[in-house]
C-alpha cells in the first residue's frame, strides 16, 4: 500500500513537477549580441534584470505571463541577469526555483558595461531594469518599468 | 484657410512628435546646474551656495539597499577625501521613495552614514525634484559641476570608475580623470560613461 503510494506520488511527479534549475549560462556581450539581433520571424521580448532589483522582481510576473500566453504566438522571451557573477549559486538559482521562473535566464558577465549599454540602445544609461522588443524589422527600447498593459500592447503592435 | 489649418496641424503634430521621440530630460555636459536645498543627514539644510570656496562639486546620486550603491561607498569616500581639500567635494544625494524601498529611509540614512563614516553630506531628496531636474537615472548616478564665473556648469556625467561591481578591477578613473583636468584648468576628456545600476525607485 506504501510502495503504490509512493510510486503514485512520483509519477504525479513526473508529470507535474517542474524540474529544478541547477545551472545558468554565463554570457558575455560578444555572445549575448546575436540573440539580440536575430534576424528570424520571431518577435523577442528581452529583460535585463537582476534579483536585488525590487522593481524587477515586481515586473516579472508579466514577463512570465507573455511567456505562457504569446509562446505559441512566436514570442520568445529572455531573461538577462545582471546578478554578481559570485552570485549565481546563492542568489540566482534559488531565486529561479523559488518563483517557478520558466523564462529562459541567462547571466550576462561583462566588464565593458561602458561599451555594451550604449550598444544595446543609445537611450539606456545603464539603470535597471530595461527591456528591448525587438524583430527583425522594427525595435523598441524601454529604460523604465513596464505594467503588464505596456509590454502586451507593444507586443500586440508587433503581431500586427 | 483650409490650407493654414492643414499647416497648423501639421507643424502641431511635428511638434508633438518631436517632443516624444526625443525624451530630452536633464542635463548634458555643459549644462548649467540648479542649486538645491536638501536635508542632511545631520538635520541642517545643505545647498551648494553654503559653499563659498569650492570650485565645484562631485554630485553622486546614490542610496542604501542597492549594491551597486553599497560596492561604491568607500570609493565615494576616498573620492570626498582626495578632492574636498583641493576644493571638489562630494554631496551625496539619495533619490530613493522610502515608501518604495523602506531601506532607503531618511532614518536608515542616518545609520548607514554613521556605519560608513561618510565624510560627506548625504543628503535625502524627499520631493523627488532634484534627481529629475538633473536627469539622474540610477544609482549611483554622477554629476560632475564646475564653477565658472559663478555658474554651476556640469563637467562629467556617468559612473565613478569602470568596474561598477567589484573595485578591484578598475582600470579607469572617470570621475578622477575629469576632476584632475578640471584642477588643470583642462576639459575632461571623457565626459559621459554608462554604468549598470539601480533604477531609481518612485510610486
Amino acid at each position: 500500500m506504501r510502495n503504490s503510494l509512493l510510486i503514485l506520488v512520483l509519477t504525479l511527479c513526473v508529470v507535474s513537477c517542474k524540474k529544478e534549475v541547477t545551472e545558468v549560462a554565463s554570457f558575455n556581450y560578444d555572445e549575448l549580441k546575436p540573440l539580440l539581433h536575430a534576424q528570424d520571424d520571431k518577435i523577442y521580448v528581452v529583460n535585463f534584470w537582476a534579483t536585488w532589483c525590487a522593481p524587477c522582481v515586481k515586473e516579472l510576473p508579466y514577463f512570465e505571463k507573455i511567456n505562457k500566453e504569446y509562446k505559441d504566438k512566436n514570442v520568445e522571451v529572455l531573461l538577462v541577469s545582471l546578478d554578481f557573477p559570485k552570485k549565481i549559486n546563492s542568489k540566482l538559482i534559488p531565486f529561479i526555483n523559488k518563483k517557478n521562473i520558466e523564462s529562459k535566464v541567462i547571466l550576462l558577465d561583462d566588464k565593458n558595461e561602458q561599451f555594451w549599454i550604449g550598444d544595446i540602445s543609445e537611450k539606456w544609461s545603464g539603470a535597471l531594469p530595461a527591456t528591448l522588443i525587438y524583430n527583425k524589422d522594427k525595435r523598441e527600447f524601454f529604460v523604465e518599468p513596464l505594467t503588464y498593459e505596456t509590454l502586451e500592447n507593444t507586443i500586440q503592435s508587433f503581431l500586427k | 484657410m483650409k490650407t493654414i489649418k492643414i499647416l497648423s496641424a501639421i507643424v502641431l503634430l511635428v511638434a508633438i512628435s518631436a517632443f516624444t521621440i526625443v525624451p530630452d530630460k536633464g542635463y548634458k555636459v555643459g549644462d548649467e546646474a540648479s542649486d538645491f536645498a536638501l536635508k542632511n543627514v545631520d538635520g541642517k539644510m545643505v545647498s551648494m551656495a553654503d559653499y563659498t570656496k569650492a570650485k565645484g562639486f562631485i554630485v553622486i546620486f546614490t542610496c542604501n539597499s542597492c549594491p551597486y550603491s553599497v560596492a561604491n561607498e568607500d570609493r565615494i569616500i576616498a573620492l570626498d577625501k582626495k578632492y574636498k581639500s583641493q576644493g571638489y567635494p562630494v554631496i551625496a544625494i539619495n533619490p530613493n521613495d522610502p515608501v518604495v524601498q523602506p531601506r532607503d529611509s531618511y532614518d536608515r540614512m542616518k545609520i548607514r552614514a554613521e556605519e560608513k563614516g561618510f565624510t560627506f553630506p548625504y543628503l535625502f531628496d524627499e520631493d523627488q525634484e532634484v534627481y529629475p531636474m538633473y536627469g539622474a537615472t540610477k544609482t549611483p548616478h554622477v554629476f560632475l559641476l564646475n564653477k565658472d564665473d559663478g555658474k554651476l556648469i556640469v563637467a562629467y556625467i556617468g559612473a565613478i570608475d569602470d568596474s561598477s561591481r567589484d573595485a578591484s578591477g578598475v582600470n579607469k578613473k572617470y570621475v578622477e580623470n575629469a576632476v584632475d583636468a578640471l584642477l588643470k584648468g583642462k576639459k575632461p576628456t571623457e565626459t559621459y560613461t554608462r554604468a549598470i545600476g539601480c533604477g531609481i525607485k518612485t510610486q
